[in-house]
């Protein structure tokens, strides 16, 4: 597998919406390529025929019936957003 | 006696019976933490008066001869990542500074109905990333047994806080070992119970299907007693299991000749601390003094399981982090010019290194070209170690190992280097991949004096036998009984 690469950060950085410094960058980058050479340990491992395990609990989709349950209120809902206004949260406008 | 030295067991008991008011037992609490806590910094925020107001509303109930719950009068210090209703929730990010919770997580809807009361919230590594609690955002927290040596974590908080006696139980959260490790390194206990034994909801999620909630104590038998409080089935939590919560304290002293205890040769090899492999062989020996019946067993795909576990917690993360974008709660970027501005500038200024490092892993090793070769990778892995355990664990009841391969280090000894720091959880991360109980317990002390434990673990939902084996352990030696000289 490929080494990771500035490029590669600075492409996974703006898919997460994270802006890094240079510096960050840098160091990120070759902190991210010691873990990632550690990691190709895996491929040590021959996996062709295991199954991946998501989750440990053999659970399925957990169902309730459809009908209506009490929620959080409105206004406490909104007393912690940082902008809130007529019963919505505000944002800077989206459509010119 | 100052009752914050005594055990949970001990203080439940004398409120009970009135020998002491729930207000004298939080009075010494937060006279420790205002003697201890400047030195140790356990706390990110206490709040006296609160514990103050519910210990007084308790003992008026108890006046007036009402039912209480089995927990009344029992002061918990609680890690930053609960929910509590009207109380600021942070997980040591300033992106979360100035959120005050909206609604009570399970876990402290159930303590609040047993009779406990909140001291506090303790310090921890960003969103639970770490395993030195020195990616606060807020605080450094220092080892009781050495001031310049961290607690663990990433629930260092906790587990000094109970160590320290500036709490007589705590609350905590264990992704990788940030449980067990801590507690390990501050000579307390610490449990990190089975995947789904405990309801996640009010938890602050850093990785959904490794993350589950634990609790730290000066003994076994207090960890059992809040176990059995916090444990059990909620409708709010999908994941939780529908099993029947078993008394924990009543089957501790149950016999434990007979018990089969694996000890798996993989967790004993190089990279093992001297000090630490001499503690727990001794251990091993006084458990077999006991009746238990040690037996040799293999996790062939041990050396594995931080590859796997990195990239799984980072993929995880990097989902469950996107929430933090500035619109509901939490921090949001003064005057951002546009949406995408607002998100990026959110983030960027509230998360910290650490969280940022994770959020780029996760991110990278999900996307396209990537997610075969490392998540998909990594979960199929993932499958391998838990097949070892099963194994294991038919021949074996339970298995015994360290909890980390080497006691607490200086702080700033390893800030600098990420994977040196990742490799420190080799022995507690695998419990979590597999989803197994584990507890951390003191067997020692090293040339240094900082504590030494080992670790049991468990068989899915098999908490009452590492729980009995512990207190066995504890009723014929006493670690857990050894005070940090600060809080004499």
């Amino acid at each position: 597998m490929k080494e990771i690469t500035v490029e590669d950060v600075e492409y996974a950085a703006r898919l997460a919406k994270l802006e890094l410094s240079e510096e960050e960058k840098r160091s990120m980058t070759s902190q991210l390529r010691d873990v990632l050479r550690y990691v190709a340990k895996l491929n040590e491992l021959n996996t062709d025929d295991v199954e991946p395990t998501a989750h440990v609990l053999p659970i399925k989709n957990v169902w309730r019936p459809d009908v209506r349950e009490e929620s959080l209120p409105q206004e406490k809902v909104l007393g912690i957003a940082p902008k809130a206004r007529d019963g919505q949260h505000r944002v800077p406008r989206v459509v010119e | 006696m100052r009752l914050n030295l005594c055990s949970a067991r001990e203080i439940v008991r004398m409120v009970r019976q009135k020998e002491a008011s729930a207000r004298e037992v939080v009075a010494d609490v937060l006279e420790a933490i205002r003697r201890i806590d400047p030195l140790v910094k356990a706390y990110l925020r206490v709040d006296e008066k609160g514990a103050l107001r519910q210990a007084e509303r308790l003992d008026e109930s108890l006046a007036r001869g009402e039912e209480v719950g089995p927990l009344a009068g029992l002061p918990v210090a609680l890690k930053d990542i609960f929910c509590v209703e009207g109380e600021e929730t942070t997980c040591a990010s300033k992106i979360l500074r100035g959120f005050y919770a909206p609604y009570d997580a399970t876990v402290i809807r159930l303590l609040r109905g047993s009779g406990a009361i909140f001291v506090g919230k303790t310090n921890m590594d960003e969103f639970a990333m770490g395993s030195t609690t020195e990616n606060s955002a807020f605080a450094v927290t220092r080892n009781p047994w050495n001031l310049e040596m961290i607690p663990g974590g990433s629930s260092g908080g906790s587990a000094a806080a109970v160590a320290a006696r500036e709490a007589i139980v705590a609350l905590g959260s264990d992704t990788g070992g940030s449980i067990r490790m801590p507690a390990s390194f501050c000579g307390c206990v610490g449990i990190k119970p089975t995947y789904g034994r405990v309801s996640r909801f009010g938890l602050v999620a850093y990785a959904s299907s490794l993350d589950q909630i634990g609790n730290f104590g000066n003994d076994v038998w207090d960890c059992a007693m809040v176990l059995r409080a916090i444990a059990g089935h909620d409708s709010k939590d999908s994941t939780s299991a529908d099993l029947e919560v078993p008394d924990y304290t009543a089957s501790l002293d149950g016999e434990i000749k007979g018990v089969r205890m694996g000890i798996p040769r993989e967790y004993f090899g190089e990279g093992l601390n001297k000090e630490v492999r001499a503690a727990i062989e001794k251990a091993i020996e006084t458990l077999e003094s006991l009746g238990v019946i040690v037996e040799d067993v293999s996790l062939p795909h041990t050396e594995y399981a931080i590859a796997a576990y990195y990239i799984i917690a980072s993929a995880e993360a990097s989902s469950n982090l996107a929430r933090y974008d500035g619109v509901q709660y939490g921090h949001r970027t003064k005057s951002p010019a546009d949406l995408e501005e607002m998100y990026t500038k959110t983030k960027s200024e509230g998360f910290g290194p650490e969280v940022k490092r994770r959020i780029i892993m996760g991110t990278y090793a999900l996307s396209s070209g990537y997610y075969d070769a490392y998540y998909l990778k990594a979960l199929k892995v993932r499958t391998l170690i838990k097949r070892d355990f099963e194994e294991a664990l038919k021949k074996a009841d339970c298995l015994i190992t360290p909890v980390s391969p080497t006691t607490a280090f200086k702080i700033g000894e390893k800030i600098g280097d990420p994977l040196t720091m990742y490799l420190s959880d080799i022995y507690t991360i695998s419990t979590n991949l597999a989803g197994l109980p584990g507890i951390s317990i003191p067997c020692g002390f090293d040339s240094e004096g900082v504590p030494i434990s080992f670790q049991l673990m468990g068989r899915p939902f098999g908490e009452e036998t590492i729980l009995r084996l512990g207190h066995a352990y504890q009723r014929v030696t006493d670690f857990h009984k050894k005070i940090p000289p600060i809080a004499e």
